[in-house]
């Protein structure tokens, strides 16, 4: 049936569904609800990150077919079906995805007290909207998880967030299920014109070129808001800053890569030509979206809209990545959009780390912290430098290769994805200074202790894993190298084809 | 052998700054020494083992990326331009490794401090080993970092927190433009390994890129990475402020590591600058501004770190400019022969602020040579080599470098010859008013400090004695193979010479008083330092009344800060928050917000409509019917 052996996808997909219904089953006193929430939550998250390890062990490196493939019958008569399977591209998102969630509730442990139960709950549901969403190799059955991920997403923000949750977390649902509505609309299409939403059917789909223009911006307008994009950027930094600090690792983490992973896995293969077309588009808004945030970046006084901002920076980067149609480009967007994955949830977590301390996340209440906790400032130096692009942290190789394969596009969309690095130090640095260096001024800081052991367990992984991807990447860049070419191979051949027929 | 010279600084670093905490101070910091120690030992040997015995090597690491022909290696390249810069790094940075032993014994984070210090070395050690572009963007970047964490070392300073960020943001700038270069010669040569780059640029002489030739395209992005990283003028600003750091890091910035980064790109590069005379002439122009506008300035600084960081400024630009005519291969000498005697004008100044009780300004010294007689005649040796004096180290390599100016034969060279002769002049004016303001004269510390002035111990002696041999001696002994009859054999292909590139042979057949010119330049200037601040004190007053114009454009160094601050830095943080709270706050976030308030209003006009009143309902349904109807009588609605 595939490698495993077993339907291992539809696993890791309905396992924390399965954990989600113990947590709801166990009844009695609150205290004790919680806890065994917590463990549960914590062994299932765990249980499923180590079955996605055989993705990472038997993955094929050498081809760019989907693996592990499951295909059901579902609704046969639309051409609908349950088809699940992973190629290079996604097959590590789904392992991010598996390997944050244990870490989320980890940094969950103390940090969440009010509905537990529900929490974890919620945790657990937004993990199985997440693998299947990377896994689905079903439109419809793509856009149901897709969507779905915001429901849980959408909880937690409006449940545990902090004073001003509830507008973020609407701000978060009408922007990106805006875009989504168009791009149902581009789903009903496509289902009426090829007879069936399947992934790889669609590819051999051919789309006429003056529909490809709409379906790309139907599809543009619900990527670029996941993404996000300038300007549909805004409701980042609102969720980011209202979420509790589980829920912005997540969002930074997984959920900020769904807009650009909808970009590789529709727009380029379906809509060749479009692609290629508004392909200057998409630079101009990336170019605009690194700089433009970056300094928005630097003029904030709360840590996770800084680093909110920052992230929409690095996406610019990814966009331009995936639209430069070269190995470099894609594959360096790729990386960038993993070691994004790791490194700002990492910095989320560090937020959160001060944040679980004095409740506050204004830079200003903070300052001279190194002085008291010293691995604290050693972890969040590290992160720090790794958001900044330092070599031999993992998003350098991404910013990197992006920037080289944009070169060979046009120098002038290098220049300014380079001019990231520049702005991108200053206000990381800012950053820094302000909250770790410094003489303590404030009576209220000098009790701060160090990071826990819990902490730590929660930042090793992260640490080792950043450092891994920046001094050998090779071996994640051998996971996507064969999707990556054959991503390249058939844009290249579809333009042909294209300009072969223009010019007939 | 090859390995460890790399690696063993990383392993000092590691663990002195993972398990320092448990190992104790001493343990930590003499881990690193001893493990600097070997890594000299090491550097040492494969210096030995590439120049005279089995040539160059390349030790493969690890694969660092492979993406869709962009082939990138972990490597350790062992040439002979690789293998002097690791001799000379490891070897001084293990001096100052013991020195800071001595220097630092008083500090609360030991380990934290030769962590950093070993971090730094290694970093070096990883760039001038790259065998490819990316490796030594790594080190570069590397580097960068180290640097940034041992100028804010003292982080609760709000200066020094503010020079390590400077220090950091302006070479990235630089790197921004090192990074493109990087782009672009993959995009041109479709690999960044320097065998493949070299081997290929006879193909690539015309090849055109928007329409400039593709190679000065590269060699003038390079450079201006190498502009950050140098401190050449244009982004110096961060050196001298990276005085805040404590000594030791200055001098291993300043003589072994980081600075001299750029000069060794433009040597590695020489493959590619050969073919690029508009780049060499920029290089040059450059250089030569650079020597003599960090001169300038040295020569009226009070801050005894201040003025050495000039010194180094002005220093560089002569290696810069002796790269731009061609002259690469004394371009790596002076680089040698400045590392020694850099290293111990650094080292010694610390031991002077050591002496005084961390005292930095010149104006509040004087009086105290009897008192620190080692550290005085270190100081001596020092400036000495730094003038240029003859048989001193500074002598042959400057001297080389204004005859290769010379022997250009070209605008900018003479250009450069002019700059360089004017701060020679400058470089020995600024040197003795730095020993005798430092040292002579009537003491104007306070009697507090000047009870407890004494001289160093033992442990930051030893490393002063080693440099000040090296500064004496390192001149005449490595003349001959650096540039002189050897330097073929010694070299061996490292660094290129394109065949119309003479200059390493004319620079030999200069006029007669070419050669001698410098040294009396520099004996000119102490002459003048010694009228002024030895015999006419008023002089330097009278002077700077006089000219107070120049004097305060020299004091605020020629006010490129206070420029950068007004164009640069204060547009950026205002556009920043315009974008913010205009950009994002007032007209994208208005967008939405705005559609959600018309829709709220709209309800709430709609809800109004419904009052309940059967009077209204039936006066509406009255209005419409006449409208159809009318509609309906006119015609249009048929």
């Amino acid at each position: 049936m595939n490698a495993a052996g077993f339907p291992i996808l539809s696993l890791l997909t309905f396992l924390p569904l399965v954990g989600a219904a113990i947590i709801l089953s166990v009844r009695g006193d609150a205290a004790v609800v919680a806890q065994n929430a917590r463990w549960t939550a914590l062994w299932t998250s765990l249980v499923v990150f180590v079955l996605s390890l055989i993705l990472w062990a038997r993955f094929d490196h050498g081809t760019a077919d989907f693996q592990f493939v499951e295909r059901l019958e579902w609704l046969p008569a639309f051409g609908v079906g349950y088809h699940m399977g992973v190629d290079g591209i996604s097959v590590l998102f789904i392992l991010l995805s598996t390997a944050l969630t244990p870490i989320c509730i980890l940094a969950s442990w103390e940090a969440i007290g009010t509905r537990v139960r529900e929490f974890m709950v919620a945790f657990l549901v937004l993990e199985t909207m997440m693998v299947g969403m990377f896994s689905a190799l079903d439109f419809v059955l793509f856009y149901i998880f897709f969507e779905g991920v915001l429901i849980p997403m959408f909880l937690i923000i409006g449940v545990w967030g902090h004073d001003r949750r509830v507008y973020a977390a609407f701000k978060l649902f009408l922007y990106t299920l805006l875009g989504s509505v168009l791009m149902l609309l581009a789903l009903l299409y496509l289902w009426y014109t090829a007879g069936t939403t399947d992934i790889p059917e669609l590819f051999r789909h051919r789309i006429p070129a003056a529909a490809q223009t709409w379906i790309f911006f139907a599809f543009l307008a619900s990527f670029a808001v996941k993404v996000p994009m300038w300007p549909v950027h805004t409701w980042l930094p609102d969720a980011h800053v209202e979420a509790p600090t589980a829920g912005s690792v997540i969002l930074a983490g997984v959920l900020l890569k769904m807009g650009a992973y909808g970009f590789l896995r529709f727009s380029l293969p379906m809509l060749p030509d479009a692609s290629a077309t508004f392909a200057p588009l998409i630079f101009a808004l990336s170019v605009i979206a690194v700089i433009y945030t970056s300094l928005v970046a630097l003029a904030q006084d709360n840590m996770k809209k800084l680093i909110a901002y920052s992230s929409v920076a690095h996406m610019g980067i990814v966009t331009i990545g995936i639209f430069t149609f070269n190995a470099q480009g894609i594959s360096g967007a790729l990386f960038t959009m993993l070691a994004h994955g790791v490194v700002s949830s990492a910095l989320f977590l560090c937020v959160g780390v001060l944040y679980d301390r004095r409740h506050s996340l204004e830079i200003a209440s903070y300052g001279g912290v190194a002085k008291i906790m010293p691995g604290y400032a050693l972890v969040f130096m590290l992160f720090t430098m790794a958001s900044v692009g330092l070599p031999g942290t993992a998003n350098f190789v991404g910013e990197f290769l992006v920037i080289v394969g944009a070169w060979r596009v046009n120098p002038w969309v290098a220049l300014g994805a380079a001019t990231g690095m520049i702005l991108g130090a200053a206000y990381m640095l800012l950053l820094y200074r302000r909250i770790a260096f410094g003489r303590i001024t404030r009576d209220d800081l000098r009790a701060l202790l160090d990071l826990s052991p819990r902490e730590y367990a929660i930042f090793v992984p992260l640490v080792l894993l950043t450092l891994w991807m920046g001094v050998y990447p090779q071996s994640f860049l051998s996971f996507f190298t064969a999707s990556v070419a054959g991503l390249v191979e058939r844009h290249e051949a579809a333009l042909g084809a294209a300009r072969l027929a223009a010019g007939m | 052998m090859y390995v460890g010279a790399i690696f063993f600084p990383l392993l000092g670093a590691t663990i002195s700054g993972f398990l320092g905490r448990w190992i104790g101070d001493r343990a930590a910091q003499w881990s690193t020494v001893v493990c600097m120690a070997l890594a000299a030992a090491c550097g040492i040997l494969a210096f030995i083992e590439t120049v005279m015995g089995n040539g160059a090597t390349t030790v493969r690491i690890a694969t660092w990326m492979n993406v869709g022909g962009l082939e990138v290696a972990w490597a350790l390249r062992y040439d002979t331009i690789a293998a002097v810069m690791v001799m000379m790094v490891t070897f001084v940075s293990t001096l100052i490794h013991l020195y800071s032993v001595g220097y630092m014994s008083h500090d609360a984070t030991i380990p934290r401090f030769f962590a950093y210090l070993s971090l730094f070395t290694f970093m070096m050690l990883m760039l001038v080993t790259a065998d490819n572009l990316a490796q030594l963007f790594f080190g570069w970047e590397g580097v960068g970092l180290a640097s940034y964490l041992l100028i804010g070392y003292w982080y609760e300073k709000e200066s020094a927190n503010a020079a390590a960020m400077k220090a950091f943001i302006v070479n990235r700038v630089g790197d921004l433009f090192f990074m493109l270069g990087i782009a672009l010669t993959f995009h041109v040569f479709g690999s960044i390994e320097f065998d493949v780059i070299f081997a290929a640029v006879p193909q690539h002489l015309d090849t055109a890129f928007l329409g400039v030739p593709a190679l000065e395209l590269v060699a003038v992005l390079l450079f201006l990475g190498a502009c950050g990283k140098s401190a050449q003028i244009g982004l110096h600003t961060w050196l001298p402020d990276a005085m805040e750091g404590p000594t030791p890091v200055s001098a291993l910035i300043h003589a072994a590591t980081m600075v001299t980064a750029g000069v060794f790109l433009v040597c590695r590069m020489s493959p590619i600058f050969e073919y690029a005379p508009t780049a060499l002439a920029i290089v040059t122009f450059v250089g030569a501004t650079t020597a003599f506008f960090a001169a300038t300035i040295g020569c009226v600084q009070n801050d005894i770190k201040r003025v050495i960081a000039y010194s180094t400024c002005s220093q560089l630009g002569y290696m810069f400019f002796a790269a731009g005519v061609g002259a690469y291969q004394v371009a790596m000498f002076h680089l040698f022969t400045h590392a020694f005697f850099k290293a111990l004008l650094f080292l010694g100044a610390g031991s002077v602020i050591h002496a005084m009780s961390d005292e930095q300004d010149i104006r509040r010294m004087g009086g105290i040579w009897r008192k620190i007689p080692v550290t005085y005649g270190v100081m001596w040796v020092g400036s000495l080599a730094l003038a240029g004096i003859p048989f001193f180290a500074g002598y042959y390599s400057k001297d080389a470098i204004l005859e290769a100016a010379f022997a250009a034969h070209s605008a900018v060279g003479m250009y450069a010859f002019v700059c360089g002769m004017a701060a020679a002049v400058l470089t020995a004016f600024y040197s003795w008013r730095l020993l005798i303001l430092t040292f002579h004269g009537a003491p104007r510390a306070d009697h507090h400090t000047m009870e407890h002035v004494h001289e160093s111990p033992a442990v930051m002696l030893l490393p002063l004695l080693v440099l000040a041999a090296g500064a004496i001696g390192a001149g005449w002994l490595f003349y001959p193979s650096f540039i002189g009859a050897g330097e073929h054999a010694f070299w061996a292909g490292s660094i290129h010479n394109a065949e119309h590139n003479h200059v390493l042979h004319d620079m030999h057949e200069v006029p007669a008083w070419v050669p001698i010119a410098p040294a009396v330049a520099g004996a000119v200037g102490i002459l003048t330092a010694y009228v002024m601040y030895m015999f006419a004190p008023a002089v330097p007053a009278m002077l700077a009344t006089r000219l107070r114009g120049l004097y305060l454009f020299l004091l605020n160094k020629w006010y490129f800060d206070e420029l950068y601050d007004r164009i640069l830095v204060r547009p950026t943080l205002a556009t920043a928050r315009v974008f913010w709270k205009t950009g994002d706050a007032r007209i994208i976030d208005g967008m939405p917000n705005g559609a959600a308030a018309l829709v709220a209003e709209a309800s709430r006009g709609a809800v109004r409509l419904q009052t309940g009143r059967v009077a209204n309902y039936a006066f509406t349904m009255i209005i419409g019917l006449v409208i159809f109807v009318s509609l309906f009588l006119t015609g249009l609605a048929r």
